[in-house]
């Protein structure tokens, strides 16, 4: 749970693996979008994108994602962006991303709870 | 590496709404262990950039000139059915990680304050921030042996809004986690039913 300098890692790859862009646009990714690839890594590729394309073939979420890369979650932001905006991947919004509301609707909590009680 | 990956049972193909659900308590209180008894997968752990004023970093081509730290965070899954997935978040509880909580609590169903009675103090923080956020909660008391003090004491002691549930948890046991998230989504689903959704937005 400690802060540890991302120096002490590697910040050239976190520099590289963006290309050095901001993380200030708001890509509309919350940690819960679940990642879908829409094709296989090809020879060439940036080699995170071709990862994060094999990753995905079952849906993924973005928090996962990123667990498996050891990269920070806005570094993977930045990486599906780029994906999202070449068409390779479509992704599945959490629902309350989906709507102004604040708040969950009731059927989905119904379910989540009829979900747990199951478990 | 790829074999973190392989390791886990990957989401259904149906999966396509994740939700999620916050665990919040102080250093040590055991929010990794009630994660994991939950979980069906072994928590995994990731990590936010946080410059060191605290906020999310804005430029990263800036990581080398700037004190940039990251903040890690522990998460687990549930497979609830065919469509939805919930994950449960451990965040830390202390000031200086409040920007992971903004990110953390943005569509978040609602979030477990997990206490431990011997360092009471150590929840004000959080019960104080998630009522700002107006964030619903529930109070799960983890005991680290004996038996004091009673859940009302708890109760004052956090001085909590009524209608807060505050259940006693073993972190390690499986139903008893179990337990905790259906209290939240029961305390959820009794107040969205009752509350009109203008006088929450107001």
């Amino acid at each position: 749970m400690n802060p540890r300098p991302v120096d002490r890692e590697d910040p050239d790859r976190l520099y590289v693996v963006t290309g050095g862009r901001s993380t200030a646009d708001d890509t509309g990714l919350d940690l819960v979008t679940l990642i879908v690839s829409e094709c296989e890594p090809s020879p060439g590729q940036q080699s995170e994108h071709a990862r994060i394309l094999g990753m995905c073939r079952t849906p993924m979420a973005l928090v996962e994602i990123s667990a498996d890369l050891r990269l920070p979650v806005s570094v993977v932001r930045i990486l599906l962006r780029d994906l999202l905006d070449m068409g390779r991947i479509t992704v599945r919004h959490p629902a309350s991303a989906r709507s102004d509301a604040q708040r969950p609707d009731l059927e989905t909590l119904k379910q989540v709870l009829l979900g747990l009680q199951n478990l | 590496m790829d074999s973190r990956t392989s390791d886990r049972q990957p989401l259904r193909t149906t999966a396509k709404e994740g939700l999620k659900i916050v665990v919040v308590g102080g250093f040590g209180v055991g929010k990794t262990t009630l994660v994991g008894s939950v979980s069906e997968i072994s928590p995994l752990s990731t990590e936010e950039i946080m410059t060191q004023a605290g906020a999310a970093v804005d430029d990263l081509s800036r990581v080398q000139h700037k004190s940039t730290t990251t903040v890690a965070f522990d998460f687990g899954r549930i497979t609830l059915n065919e469509h939805q997935v919930l994950y449960l978040f451990g965040a830390p509880g202390q000031e200086r990680f409040w920007f992971l909580w903004d990110q953390l609590f943005a569509g978040s169903l609602g979030a477990v304050v997990l206490v431990d009675t011997r360092r009471l103090t150590d929840s004000w923080y959080a019960i104080d921030r998630l009522e700002h956020h107006q964030m619903p909660f529930v109070v799960a008391v983890n005991r680290f042996g004996g038996s004091a003090p009673t859940l009302d004491q708890v109760r004052d002691a956090l001085d909590l809004p009524e209608g807060v549930p505050v259940i006693e948890c073993d972190a390690r046991q499986r139903d008893s986690g179990k337990t905790v998230l259906i209290t939240l989504v029961r305390h959820l689903t009794q107040l969205y039913d009752r509350t009109p959704a203008q006088e929450l937005t107001s």
